[in-house]
C-alpha cells in the first residue's frame, strides 16, 4: 500500500503529470458528449478520425513552438514566428504559382529552399538585433512581427495565391503509414532538435546561457553566438510551420497565415513547464502543450460551443492548467487541507475542480 | 561633391531621410495619374476620397473600381490610402477640407470618433458620402448618404435561394453554418438575413453553427468537425467564399462531394469562389461587391448640385447560381 502511495506520489510529482492529466480530461469529456470522438476509422487507405485531426492540426504549432522553446530557454522571445510563416508560406506559394509546371517536384524543392533561405536571413536579423546590438528581444522581433506581416502582403500583392500543386500539398495533407505526413515532419524536427540538444552539451549551454548570460560568457561559453542560433533555429521551424499551414488550404494568405502562432507557441512552452525567466527547457512538455491547445480547440467545435464564449471557454481551461502546474499554488491549496502534509488522494478530485470541461 | 566625403552612415540617414520626404510628397500630391491641377479651374468636379487600406483583393477590387469610374466620369480624384488607421484618415479628410474639394468620400476603418472632423467638413460646406461601411454618429446631418452592400440582405437572399431550392425535400434539411470574426457586422448581419429567411420553412434546420474567422484554414478545420460530429449535413452555408473553399477540401477528405452531397451557399463572389461555383462545388452565391465607383461618382455628381440622394444606398449586387457563374466568370474584375 504504502509502496503504491509512492509510486503514486512521484507520478504526481513529474512535471509533465498535470499537462498530461488536462489532455486526458479534455478527451475524456469529449468522448462523454460524443462517444464517437475518439473513433478512427480507414477511409481511402489512411487513417481518419478527430484525433488523427488534432493531430494533424497541431504538427505546425509544435513545429514553431520547439523554436520558440529554446528561444525562451535563453531568456528571449521571438515574437515574428508567425508573420514569418506567412512570409515563407507566401513566398513558397507565389514562385510555384508562377511556374509552369506546378505539379514539378523540383519546382515545389526550389519554392521551398527559396522561402526556408528567406526564413533563415530574417531569423539572423532577429539573431543580430538581439545578440550583437543588444535590443531587447521583445522588441527587436516586435519589428519583424508588424513589418513581417506587411512584407507577406507586399509578396502575395494583397491577394491570396492559390495553388494547385500536389508535392506542396502533400506537406499538409499526404499521408505516409496511414498517417498524415505532417505529423512525421514535426516529430523529425522535434526528433532532431532533441538530439542536437540532448545528445550534446549544445542543450546546457542553451539552458546556461539563458540561466545567466555573463556567467557563461565568464565559463568561456560564446553566449552571443548560441543567442544568435536560437533565433535562426526558430524562424527555420516557423517557415516549414507555414509551408504546412499554407499547403493545409493550397493557398497563402499573407493577412492570416500564422496569425497570432506566436502567442499559441509561447503558451504551449509555459504549458510544457519551460520558464519564461529562462534556463531549463522542456520539448516534451512543449508538444504536450501544443497538443492541448489544438484540442483544445477542436473541442470548441466538436462541442459545438458558441463563438462568443469559446475565447472565454479557452481561458479558463488554460489558466486551470497553468494554476495546477504553479508550485506555489499548490503549496497553498495543500497548506489549507487538514492531516498530512502531501496528501496522496485528493489530487485527482482536485484536478476535476480545476478544469471545467 | 563635398557628399563623398561624409561618413556612409549620415549619408545612409539622408539617403533615408530624403526618399521619406520624397513619399511624403508622392502621397500628399493624391492621386498623380489624373493631373497634378488643384481642380476647380478647369470646371471638374473635385472629389477626395480615403480609402481604408489595402487588406485585401475585395478591397483592392474596391480601390480600382473608384479610381477607374472617376477617370471614365470626368471627375478628378484625389485618392489617400489610410493603411487602416484613422488618423490617417481623419488627417487625408482635413486635407481635403483645407483644398477646398467639392465632395468628400471615404470608407470608415471604425464606426466611432468621426464626429469632430465631419462637423469640420460640414461647416466647409463640403459634402460627405460614407462607402461600404458605416459610422456610428447619432447626428445623420454629419453626411450625405452611405452606399454599400446590406450584409442582412445578402443573408437573406442565401436563405431565400435555399428555401425555393428545398421546397420539396422531405424529412429534416440538417444546416452547419459557418460564420465570420466574432462580432464583426457582415458576421452578425450575414447570420440574421439567412435565419429569418429559412424560418419561411421549418424543415430547414441549422444544426450548428461555429466561427471560421473569414479565412480558408478557420473554415476547414471547423467543417472538419462538423462533418464528423455531424452523419447527415445537407446544407453549408459560409458567410464568405474563402471559409467555403476552406471547407471544400475538408468534405472532399470525408468522402462526400461538395455541391451534391453537401449543397454549399457562400457569400462574396471573389473569382476563386466563383471558379468553384462554375466547376459545381458551390451551389450559390450571393454577391457582396466591392465595385461600388460607378455609383459613388454618380453620386458625387448629384450631391454636388445641391440634388437630395436618400440617406441610405445598396450598392447594385446580384446573386450567382452554377450557370450564371459560368458565364460571368470571364468577366470577372477580382
Amino acid at each position: 500500500m504504502s509502496d503504491a502511495g509512492n509510486r503514486f506520489r512521484t507520478m504526481l510529482g513529474h512535471r509533465l503529470f498535470w499537462p498530461v492529466a488536462v489532455l486526458v480530461v479534455m478527451l475524456a469529456a469529449n468522448t462523454i458528449y460524443r462517444p464517437g470522438f475518439l473513433a478512427i476509422e480507414v477511409n481511402n487507405g489512411h487513417l481518419y478520425g478527430t484525433p488523427i485531426d488534432i493531430l494533424r492540426l497541431s504538427a505546425p504549432l509544435i513545429l514553431v513552438a520547439l523554436g520558440m522553446t529554446l528561444v525562451i530557454s535563453t531568456g528571449g522571445i521571438d515574437l515574428s514566428v508567425g508573420s514569418l510563416c506567412a512570409i515563407s508560406g507566401a513566398i513558397a506559394c507565389l514562385y510555384i504559382s508562377r511556374a509552369p509546371d506546378q505539379n514539378n517536384l523540383v519546382t515545389v524543392l526550389t519554392a521551398l529552399a527559396m522561402a526556408l533561405g528567406v526564413a533563415l536571413v530574417l531569423g539572423a536579423w532577429n539573431g543580430v538585433l538581439v545578440s550583437v546590438i543588444g535590443i531587447q528581444p521583445i522588441i527587436a522581433t516586435l519589428i519583424l512581427m508588424v513589418a513581417g506581416r506587411g512584407l507577406a502582403q507586399l509578396i502575395a500583392e494583397g491577394q491570396i495565391i492559390t495553388i494547385n500543386s500536389g508535392p506542396y500539398r502533400a506537406i499538409g495533407l499526404g499521408h505516409l503509414l496511414t498517417l498524415p505526413l505532417a505529423i512525421f515532419i514535426a516529430l523529425a524536427a522535434a526528433l532532431l532538435v532533441a538530439a542536437f540538444t540532448r545528445r550534446t552539451a549544445l542543450g546546457m549551454i542553451v539552458e546556461s546561457v539563458g540561466g545567466n548570460r555573463e556567467a557563461s560568457r565568464l565559463a568561456g561559453i560564446r553566449s552571443g553566438r548560441v543567442v544568435f542560433l536560437v533565433y535562426v533555429v526558430s524562424a527555420a521551424c516557423a517557415a516549414i510551420a507555414g509551408f504546412m499551414m499554407t499547403a493545409n488550404v493550397s493557398s497563402a494568405d499573407g493577412n492570416n497565415t500564422g496569425l497570432w502562432v506566436e502567442l499559441d507557441a509561447i503558451l504551449a512552452v509555459v504549458i510544457g513547464g519551460t520558464s519564461l525567466a529562462g534556463g531549463r527547457f522542456y520539448l516534451g512538455g512543449t508538444i504536450l502543450g501544443a497538443l492541448i491547445i489544438q484540442t483544445l480547440t477542436t473541442t470548441v467545435y466538436a462541442m459545438n460551443i458558441s463563438p462568443q464564449t469559446a475565447l472565454l471557454f479557452k481561458a479558463v481551461v488554460v489558466i486551470a492548467v497553468c494554476l495546477i502546474q504553479a508550485p506555489a499554488f499548490r503549496a497553498k491549496f495543500r497548506r489549507r487541507r487538514p492531516g498530512a502534509p502531501p496528501p496522496p488522494q485528493p489530487s485527482p478530485q482536485r484536478q476535476k475542480e480545476q478544469v471545467p470541461a | 561633391m563635398r557628399n563623398m566625403r561624409m561618413p556612409m552612415a549620415r549619408r545612409r540617414a539622408i539617403a533615408v531621410v530624403a526618399a521619406v520626404l520624397l513619399a511624403g510628397g508622392v502621397a500628399a500630391c493624391g492621386n498623380s495619374d489624373t493631373g497634378g491641377g488643384d481642380g476647380g479651374d478647369d470646371g471638374k468636379l473635385v472629389l477626395g476620397f480615403s480609402q481604408v487600406g489595402a487588406e485585401s483583393g475585395w478591397r483592392t477590387a474596391n480601390t480600382n473600381s473608384i479610381k477607374e469610374a472617376a477617370a471614365e466620369a470626368g471627375i478628378e480624384l484625389k485618392f489617400d490610402d489610410a493603411q487602416q488607421k484613422q488618423e490617417n484618415q481623419i488627417k487625408a479628410i482635413r486635407n481635403y477640407i483645407q483644398q477646398k474639394v467639392d465632395v468628400i468620400a471615404f470608407s470608415p476603418v471604425v464606426e466611432s470618433g468621426w464626429d469632430t472632423v465631419l462637423k469640420e467638413a460640414k461647416d466647409a460646406g463640403i459634402p460627405v458620402i460614407l462607402t461600404d461601411r458605416a459610422v456610428d454618429s447619432a447626428d445623420k446631418s454629419l453626411y450625405k448618404t452611405f452606399l454599400g452592400s446590406d450584409f442582412v440582405k445578402e443573408g437573406r437572399l442565401s436563405g431565400e435561394w435555399l428555401v425555393e431550392n428545398k421546397k420539396d425535400a422531405t424529412g429534416d434539411v440538417n444546416i452547419v453554418e459557418l460564420q465570420g470574426t466574432t462580432g464583426s457586422a457582415p458576421a452578425n448581419d450575414r447570420k440574421k438575413g439567412f435565419a429569418e429567411a429559412i424560418a419561411a420553412d421549418p424543415k430547414l434546420k441549422v444544426i450548428a453553427s461555429q466561427s471560421g474567422d473569414f479565412t480558408r484554414a478557420g473554415g476547414k478545420q471547423v467543417m472538419e468537425q462538423f462533418l464528423k460530429a455531424h452523419p447527415k449535413i445537407d446544407v453549408l452555408f459560409a458567410h464568405n467564399d474563402d471559409m467555403g473553399l476552406g471547407a471544400l477540401e475538408a468534405i472532399t477528405a470525408a468522402g462526400k462531394e461538395p455541391g451534391k452531397d453537401i449543397t454549399i451557399i457562400t457569400i462574396d463572389a471573389v473569382k476563386d469562389g466563383m471558379q468553384a461555383l462554375a466547376d459545381g462545388k458551390f451551389n450559390f452565391i450571393a454577391e457582396c461587391s466591392p465595385l461600388l465607383g460607378p455609383q459613388l461618382m454618380d453620386l458625387a455628381k448629384k450631391v454636388h448640385a445641391g440634388e437630395e440622394v436618400p440617406p441610405r444606398i445598396e450598392t447594385e449586387e446580384t446573386t450567382f447560381t452554377q450557370e450564371q457563374a459560368k458565364e460571368a466568370l470571364p468577366n470577372r474584375k477580382y
